[in-house]
């Protein structure tokens, strides 16, 4: 398939997935029974007040009516509006452009995490397959994958920052703030990609390549540098890249137990308060960075090995 | 499918068989009452003891006795979850792959909407739905998009399962396709469905513990999650890091259980597979 034809393809299927998404959540958080206006409009409110808030909401109107306001929101790029005063707060889309450069950064870093903890781990596992470092960097990898992102925040913060005093606490940000939480988000992928690392490249060392490589005389180094890891890592880096969406969610996560500001915290407080424009605005960002990122990765892959573009 | 399964295999059956265990008689062995009738009878925050082993919490309820009960919570929960997604997922990767053209499509796009996008946000916008969820409200969210995944493999099965001998042959004598589908088709796909089946029971305890964090979870009964949040609330206060981590490694024994099963399982079904997870 030629890249334009697929690129429109996926950007097809991306528009329809989030609109799609868009529905479904609309449709959870309007045909369930439970009334958002007694949350925005306060318990006091007037019927005047109350009638007030949900004019402003559209909630007075039929629910295609409402999903079409929805709709115009996401085409102005307003992603609607906060009520029940949408003049004097910001639009739901300041709201989250104010706090979604948090996550986005808190993600890079847990894929960064990750990446470099995984290659080594993988790569030595795959070499010295069946010795006692096998099997450490297997019982590393299920323990990652094993133990849950919630405990591992709380814990990394207990003794790194009550008991050791080394490093930040919750709530503060900065580079080194960064740390804590970019190992709590990182290390159940970090625990996938050693565990995929080590497959590809125990695969690729049985190749015929690499025989030819040994048998011309050619360094053990150069061999696994240049002829095996560029092949192995190929795979690792594709799913690498299409966990970057698990890492957003996993980023609302480690932003609850770390009480960062991010796209995750601001949806919690918006489920909260019941304010149902913020919440569908976060998850259709959520979603849309989602499926960019698979495109992205997808076409990155298809451009590094010639074999997938062809297919 | 002769292959033994590895030693790991057998102890994740084993860590298995023990959650099993807890999760049926549990709250028959837990030492102390958990619930309205147990607040405020045993002091607060008592340390690990002899009488109480991992403490008493914020309300003087016996922590043990909380974790034994959220076994029966995480057991019910994650069968349930498990059962029914299966069900649903291979009921519709059949029907899909079996009839393909519009019936595919429409499945299969369904599929694609629910994988492009991370599923916790679809559990979050479901049980957000309503002020105090229980664990029925938790169980509806998590089947929600839990089934395609089931779905995907059973299609992918039966695209190739259709055009075997057997089951042209079946069509040939007349057999209906209900029959077909039934007696041919679906019991040769069970195999990689239990194997993702057991991974299921991994994911389904994390996903909730995840969800009773974010203060999302079931209100109404005892679950590791919500231990865990209450743990992580406790944990500025000196000598109660084993609030968090009690519950933590509960759920851990689950995961690891299940992904060591797993593994054994995928490895015993496709032998090319070994040594390389």
């Amino acid at each position: 398939m030629p890249i334009g034809a697929f690129l429109l393809r996926r950007l097809g299927l991306g528009l329809v997935s989030m609109l799609g998404v868009s529905l479904l959540v609309f449709l959870f958080l309007h045909l369930i029974p439970g009334d958002p206006v007694d949350h925005l409009a306060g318990g006091d409110a007037t019927p005047d007040q109350r009638a007030k808030v949900a004019a402003c909401m559209s909630l007075d109107k039929p629910a295609h009516v409402q999903f079409g306001r929805f709709l115009e929101g996401v085409a102005d790029g307003t992603l609607g509006h906060q009520c029940p005063d949408p003049k004097g707060k910001p639009t739901v889309m300041a709201r989250i452009a104010e706090v979604y450069p948090h996550t986005v950064y808190l993600a890079l870093c847990g894929m960064g995490v990750a990446l470099v903890m995984a290659l080594p781990l993988g790569i030595l596992a795959a070499i010295r397959r069946g010795t006692w470092l096998d099997t450490l960097a297997s019982v590393t990898s299920l323990s990652g994958i094993a133990i849950p992102m919630m405990m591992m925040g709380p814990l990394l913060l207990l003794w790194f920052f009550l008991d050791l005093g080394w490093l930040p606490g919750p709530t503060e940000l900065g580079p080194q703030a960064m740390i804590l939480p970019a190992i709590a988000v990182g290390t159940h992928l970090m625990a996938m990609l050693a565990r995929m690392t080590r497959s590809s490249m125990v695969e690729v060392l049985g190749e015929d390549f690499l025989r030819t490589a040994r048998a011309k005389g050619l360094p053990e180094t150069t061999v696994i540098a240049k002829h095996a890891l560029r092949n192995a890592l190929l795979p690792v880096i594709t799913v690498a890249g299409l966990q970057f969406g698990s890492m957003l969610s996993g980023a609302i996560i480690t932003e609850k137990a770390f009480e960062r500001p991010g796209i995750g915290l601001l949806l919690l407080e918006s489920i909260a308060e019941r304010n149902y424009p913020v919440v569908q605005g976060c998850v259709l960002v959520i979603a849309a960075s989602y499926v960019l990122v698979n495109i992205l990765v997808d076409l990155a892959y298809g451009l590094a090995d010639p074999r997938i573009r062809r297919a | 499918m002769n292959a033994k399964l590895s030693p790991a295999a057998w102890v994740g059956a084993f860590m298995l068989g023990v959650f099993v265990f807890l999760g049926l008689f549990g709250p028959l062995l837990a030492p102390y009452p958990v619930g309205v009738e147990a607040i405020d009878q045993t002091p607060q925050f008592l340390s690990p003891s002899m009488e109480h082993w991992l403490g008493t919490d914020e309300n003087g309820v016996d922590a043990l006795s909380q974790l034994m009960h959220g076994a029966r919570s995480a057991l019910t929960l994650s069968v349930i979850v498990v059962l029914s997604c299966a069900f649903i997922g291979v009921t519709l990767g059949v029907i899909a792959g079996y009839f393909r053209g519009v019936v595919d499509e429409l499945v299969m796009r369904v599929v694609d909407i629910l994988m492009a996008f991370p599923g916790i946000l679809l559990n979050i916008a479901i049980v957000a739905t309503v002020a105090r969820p229980g664990l029925g409200m938790v169980i509806a969210a998590l089947i929600a998009n839990g089934w395609v995944g089931y779905a995907r493999v059973a299609r992918g099965q039966v695209l190739s399962l259709r055009e075997r001998d057997y089951v042209q042959a079946a069509r040939a004598i007349g057999a209906s396709d209900a029959r077909i589908m039934a007696r041919h088709v679906v019991p040769n796909l069970l195999a990689p469905i239990m194997v993702q089946m057991t991974f299921g029971f991994g994911g389904i305890i994390l996903i909730e513990a995840s969800l009773s964090f974010l203060g999302l979870g079931p209100q109404v009964d005892y679950t590791w999650g919500a231990m865990l949040d209450q743990g992580r609330q406790l944990m500025f206060q000196p000598g109660y890091s084993h609030y968090i981590i009690a519950p933590g490694l509960a759920i851990a024994w689950v995961v690891l259980a299940a992904n060591m099963l797993g593994d054994g399982l995928r490895d015993r079904l496709d032998p090319r597979q070994r040594g390389r997870g």
